[in-house]
């Protein structure tokens, strides 16, 4: 559900960086690559390599204050706020927020009366960003296929009335969706939160189809000809050929779903289903103002922000080009 | 309820008509018998979830807007009373101001950053890791980003204002204050998007041809009117959706305010969408939280449009 317009839109057009990716890089190579002459050292670039250098190291310090302060000891960290190393280094933070830190030890260190089980949290999240997406990225790419191999009348009809979807973004529709998943009683359970996001998005349909129709039909054909039904060869000939696609929505979808924090908000009541990203705004929100426990809401932000990073490490490529094409339809 | 009607009616009448006329009409190509059937199977869930979760709360959002509704009883048609209420709403205007102030200092720093960051990236190397590292923030949900920063801006033990004492000025109430708390989460959403709309731009530049630019330094341009004359006019399609989707993002800011001020201190940050939330959760006023949604609604629409055609988005200098 948080797929609003803008964010949705991010997700554009992946597959289109599959098919053009081989094409581009030797561009972006001829473009980048500056020409022998102009390689001499200047002021220009030294200037640029600073503003640069600034970007990185604006970008990355707030994450390595996550971890510095993720380790320090949470008393120890008023008495030395600048130093740049783990104060007093401790996994007592991290014991504090998977909650088994006893008491006295919590308050040796400087924790709060607030916790968090955030194993707890982690899994709803999990569950919550892995099937929301599964069931999205599988739901349109058999809808995709229907739009771009089969044929049949009202074809391009219905397609043109189900994009009329991307132009409504979240603020009017998710309300009355609120009150539709209450009227329904799926309220705090993992059916209303996966539900309105779990059947339908315009997004991937759309990608989806486009990259279809760049296939060649050719090996679909033949199979046909075989005697395969169309099933067969959507799971067996289509479905493979479309992985590239399908698994860039699937981390767009699954990093959108983990991030997600309104449609959470309002329909999680209790802790039973909520993921972690609310949990983690509630823990912060229900820190005392005068003596927050820093240490522990940053192990918290920590674990929250983890699977991202291991997606990062793993797809970071693939996520860097598929933003980049999303702006070039 | 217009979609939502005729849509499952046209499929029946579509695959009637198939049945009776189709032999006829696709006799040369019998793979795609039976087509018709498969694809509304197929289809069947994405047109569910069209018309349950999309078509039906849209339609059904646009009804409460003119009623009086509290969950708990039935809507009231109150007509144009949601609206009448809304002009005289003084709290409203506010959260429009902040909300628009937001957008503006988002906008206009988030979009400087991001096309000098592209163009110098652009310029220097071809690094993917280096272009990794600048979307990293955009892959972190907005309560983690607010909540680290809430902490480097803290204003006893927060790194930043250690590094402002040290520098021998007064420490800042960065979120504390209602001066600064608009500005400062403005600063939090850039650090967060600032590189994916670097990205997007930087795909954008890799685009324009070379031979461009060599044209351009035989005939003597220098570097700034280079970028003056040739990367902007050129890249004017891509900024322009680029700027498009920051202000429809930052208009429903709501993350970063929740977690780091609440919309305080005293209504300073108070942006529309936490009103709206307000409204809504915190005062069971679902028909007047309509009301807001739908005008903002309409003022998206109204700005996208505006954006469209003064920056004629729709065709590049290219031909």
């Amino acid at each position: 559900m948080s797929a609003s317009a803008s964010a949705a839109a991010s997700a554009s057009a992946p597959p289109a960086a599959d098919t053009v990716r081989p094409a581009a890089r030797p561009t972006s190579r001829a473009g980048t690559r500056p020409s022998p002459a102009r390689r001499r050292p200047s002021l220009g670039r030294a200037v640029a390599w600073t503003y640069l250098g600034g970007v990185v190291l604006v970008t990355l310090f707030p994450f390595y204050w996550i971890l510095r302060t993720s380790f320090s000891n949470n008393y120890a960290l008023i008495t030395h706020p600048s130093s740049l190393l783990p104060v007093d280094f401790t996994l007592g933070a991290f014991r504090r927020v998977l909650g088994i830190a006893t008491s006295a030890e919590s308050l040796a260190e400087g924790g709060s009366g607030a916790s968090i089980n955030i194993l707890h949290f982690a899994l709803n999240s999990l569950i919550f960003a892995t099937l929301s997406t599964g069931l999205v990225v599988f739901f349109s790419l058999i809808a995709a296929y229907a739009f771009a191999r089969l044929e049949w009348p009202g074809r391009d009809l219905v397609f043109s009335i189900l994009l009329t979807a991307l132009m409504v973004p979240g603020i009017l529709t998710l309300l009355p969706n609120f009150v539709l998943i209450k009227d329904l009683g799926l309220l705090n359970t993992f059916g209303g939160l996966i539900l309105p996001g779990a059947l339908f998005s315009a997004f991937n349909i759309f990608f989806l189809r486009q990259f279809m129709l760049g296939l060649s039909r050719e090996i679909e054909e033949a199979a046909l000809i075989d005697g395969a039904s169309r099933l067969r060869v959507l799971f067996q000939i289509t479905l493979p050929m479309t992985s590239g696609p399908v698994t860039t929505l699937s981390i767009l979808g699954f990093i959108g779903a983990w991030n997600d924090y309104f449609w959470p908000l309002l329909v999680t009541s209790d802790d039973s289903v909520r993921p972690l990203t609310l949990a983690l705004a509630v823990f912060k929100q229900s820190s005392p103002q005068a003596a927050p426990d820093w240490a522990g809401l940053m192990a918290a932000t920590l674990v929250a922000a983890l699977p991202m990073l291991v997606l990062f490490l793993a797809f970071g490529r693939r996520i860097v080009d598929s933003i980049g094409f999303s702006g070039l339809k | 309820m217009a979609i939502s009607t005729t849509t499952p009616a046209r499929g029946r009448t579509a695959t009637g008509r198939v049945r009776k006329t189709g032999p006829v009409r696709r006799a040369g190509s019998p793979a795609h018998r039976g087509d018709a059937r498969l694809a509304w199977v197929l289809i069947a869930p994405a047109v569910i979830g069209f018309l349950v979760f999309a078509a039906y709360p849209t339609l059904r959002g646009i009804y409460l807007s003119f009623t009086d509704f509290r969950v708990l009883t039935p809507p009231e048609w109150t007509g144009l009373d949601n609206l009448k209420r809304l002009v005289a709403d003084e709290v409203f205007w506010h959260s429009l101001g902040v909300t628009a102030y937001f957008v503006l200092l988002s906008v206009v720093i988030g979009m400087t950053l991001s096309v000098t960051t592209a163009v110098v990236l652009h310029r220097l190397t071809a690094s993917t890791a280096l272009r990794g590292v600048i979307i990293l923030p955009f892959l972190i949900s907005g309560v983690v980003a607010a909540t680290t920063w809430s902490w480097m801006l803290d204003a006893q033990l927060g790194i930043v204002n250690i590094a402002i004492r040290q520098l021998g000025f007064d420490p800042v109430f960065f979120l504390g204050s209602s001066r600064w708390a608009i500005p400062t989460i403005a600063l939090i959403s850039v650090w967060k998007g600032m590189g994916y709309n670097a990205i997007i731009v930087f795909a954008g530049l890799q685009t324009i041809p070379p031979t461009i630019y060599e044209a351009g330094r035989i005939d003597g341009a220098n570097e700034m009117q280079m970028f003056r004359r040739l990367t902007l006019p050129l890249l004017r399609p891509v900024l322009a959706m680029v700027l498009v989707l920051t202000v429809i993002g930052s208009f429903q800011v709501f993350d970063l305010v929740a977690v780091t001020t609440q919309g305080g201190p005293a209504r300073a940050s108070n942006v529309l969408q936490l009103y709206i939330y307000d409204k809504a959760f915190g005062q069971f006023e679902f028909g007047y939280a309509a009301t807001m949604s739908l005008a903002l609604f309409a003022m998206l629409i109204a700005i996208t449009f505006l954006q469209m055609r003064l920056l004629r988005a729709d065709e590049s200098d290219t031909d």
